[in-house]
């Protein structure tokens, strides 16, 4: 029982990391990124090259499939998403679902089609047991991890002057811009740590979630949960909404797997339906 | 307050020129029904494309004249497609004909179900709802295997001559012509439907839904009925596909499907009728050509064609149809003088 709350806190976590980047593009550009598993995706094939093909340590290469999915994100968001900011929603969805079919298909064209997994190191195998509960090492590693992030992303939020700026470009981008806040630069420097903290997410992720071409239209679902229901007003809200989704979807899957993935998608429709702008979220200004 | 006769006169008049036919559109039309006899060869693909022109036209009519995105819409075209091969495969209606409209019946009915969910949030709150709802009933066909076939699809499924006379033959003869007739006849009712008082109250809706309700449009019931009606188009759609194939599988609910729809419609230009039929044509044509080329990775270029599309510009990709317009206004010799504009500008 305690076993599933924390495997479920584990996945909800990796999602969280996963999903964050979404939320923030979301609620500062209004922009509906489909693409965004993408970019995970990127990451967890990186770490897959890196440590299976070139033998990279596993600790050396997350920060490497970091580096290189926000390199990735920086690229396409000043190549090609700076140009649909101003489209309009059907415009984004189109070209984002264009993205996503493209990485599939290129993903599948160079690395097969087949699932892969990366060569975790021989310390983090394996389980222990902590006053009956049984803790995987793996799983324990991915929620330090993600723990510390979230900590640190609070962190630059609530205290940094660039984490103020965001703030107040989320909240009201045209008098942001008035006061002289440079929301194109803002965006680009979110959009890139947002890539790289999914490719980190997909890195983390490739044992637990599994990685292969079809990753981002597997997760896409995922992950805009977690961005509608918890809102994009602040990143509590998706932390919450990630910790409740990986929690439920773990705890289904095990107490009741006939009913599989229909019970998230359910209650995804009634909280949309009762809450539109989210469960976490205050109401919008706009 | 009533509106002053020359108020509704000119409305009318308005109204009556756009529902005249055009003759590039009676042209359309003797073309697709030629093609009957003059491509006896290209049966199979003129099939698919009917019934791919039928489903695009249905996302048209939320997507182009009502404006809401739905990345969902597979859900009522699978709906309609288990519905058809069921009734098939158990022998419930033996009438292909009867068992289509049913089938029809049946996803209109859960269009009108489901039109609830939409009237509410944003784009993106749609978005999501209506993929939801594509995949959860995706889930319940997957889990209720006893009678849907679960991942393996719906097999031995015997579709009866239709009307007792008309056996669909593996070379599709028969199934384009039904499939086309289909297609005609909801052709002209959506085009009485959008030519209508009825149509041009959803069009205000979806230019300002604020201002459409301050001027008395009930918004909530024009969007329920559009969307239910769409729904039952989709329906017809899927089921069309499952009886000219005598199979219904999983991926009739399939994400890729809505996908693709979205496609479609854009290539052939959402807002007018004609739209998804000529995006229908010319995607299933490029689907033909490139998955010959390399069958696998299609969906890459897929994407490409979305992505293209974007960056272009949308008005702009549907501006190569703009010398055709000018050959058409010229060729119709009845709008001479008159400059209507119809309201085809895209945006939000």
């Amino acid at each position: 029982m305690l076993t599933i709350l924390f495997d479920g806190i584990a996945y909800g976590m990796l999602l969280f990391v996963l999903a964050c980047g979404l939320a923030v593009t979301l609620g500062l550009m209004n922009l509906v990124n489909l693409a965004h598993g993408s970019f995970a995706m990127a990451g967890g094939y990186i770490t897959v090259v890196l440590v299976n093909r070139l033998g990279f340590p596993f600790f050396v290469s997350l920060p490497i499939a970091f580096l290189a999915s926000a390199a990735i994100g920086f690229i396409f968001e000043r190549a090609l998403y700076v140009h649909i900011y101003r489209k309009p929603h059907l415009d984004q969805v189109l070209f984002t679902i264009g993205l996503v079919f493209m990485s599939v298909a290129a993903v599948d064209y160079v690395m097969g089609s087949g699932q892969v997994f990366v060569q975790v190191p021989q310390a983090l195998q394996g389980k222990f047991d902590v006053f009956g509960i049984g803790i995987g090492r793996y799983r324990l590693l991915i929620i330090v991890i993600c723990g510390l992030l979230t900590v640190g992303l609070q962190g630059i939020l609530t205290y940094t002057r660039f984490g103020s700026r965001l703030r107040a470009a989320v909240d009201d981008s045209r008098v942001a811009r008035g006061l002289g806040i440079n929301v194109n630069r803002i965006f680009a420097l979110t959009f890139a740590f947002g890539s790289g903290l999914a490719g980190l997410g997909g890195a983390l992720g490739a044992e637990i979630l599994g990685l292969d071409p079809t990753f981002p239209l597997k997760f896409m679902i995922y992950f805009l949960i977690v961005v509608t229901v918890g809102g994009t007003s602040s990143i509590t809200g998706p932390f919450l909404a990630s910790l409740l989704l990986g929690i439920s979807d773990v705890a289904g899957k095990y107490y009741v797997p006939t009913l599989g993935s229909f019970v998230i998608y359910t209650i995804m429709i009634v909280v949309l339906i009762w809450r539109p702008q989210g469960l976490f979220s205050r109401a919008s200004s706009r | 307050m009533i509106p002053p006769h020359s108020a509704i006169r000119a409305a009318t008049e308005w109204l009556s020129a756009r529902a005249r036919w055009h003759p590039l559109e009676v042209v359309f039309w003797i073309g697709a029904f030629a093609a009957i006899y003059v491509l006896p060869g290209k049966h199979l693909i003129l099939t698919e494309i009917a019934w791919l022109g039928l489903f695009a036209l249905s996302l048209d009519l939320i997507l182009g004249y009502a404006g809401i995105i739905s990345l969902g819409h597979a859900a009522f075209f699978g709906f309609g497609a288990y519905s058809a091969a069921l009734l098939a495969k158990h022998e419930i209606i033996n009438e292909p004909v009867l068992a289509m409209l049913i089938a029809g019946g049946a996803a209109m009915a859960l269009g009108f179900a489901t039109s609830f969910l939409v009237l509410r949030g944003t784009d993106l709150t749609r978005l999501m709802v209506t993929l939801g709802v594509a995949l959860v009933l995706r889930e319940l066909a997957n889990r209720y295997g006893w009678l849907t076939g679960g991942a393996d699809g719906l097999q031995g499924v015997t579709i009866q001559p239709l009307f007792g006379t008309f056996r669909l033959d593996m070379f599709g003869h028969t199934g384009y012509t039904y499939c086309l007739i289909v297609l005609f006849i909801l052709f002209l009712i959506a085009r009485r439907l959008v030519n209508s008082p009825f149509g041009l109250s959803l069009m205000s809706v979806k230019g300002n839904p604020l201002r459409a309700s301050a001027i008395g449009i009930s918004v909530d019931a024009r969007l329920i009925a559009i969307y239910t009606v769409a729904a039952g188009y989709a329906g017809i759609a899927g089921a069309l596909l499952a009886q000219t194939t005598a199979f219904a599988s999983l991926e009739v609910f399939s994400f890729d499907r809505s996908a693709d729809l979205l496609l479609v419609l854009i290539i052939g230009g959402a807002g007018y009728l004609y739209g998804g039929l000529i995006g229908a044509i010319i995607f299933k044509v490029m689907q033909d050509y490139l998955s010959v080329l390399t069958p696998q990775y299609w969906p890459f270029w897929i994407g490409m064609v979305l992505v293209v599309i974007v960056l272009v510009g949308r008005d702009r990709i549907t501006m190569w149809t703009t010398p055709f317009r000018k050959l058409a206004m010229r060729l119709d010799w009845r709008a001479s003088a008159r400059s209507t504009t119809p309201a085809s500008s895209e945006g939000h």
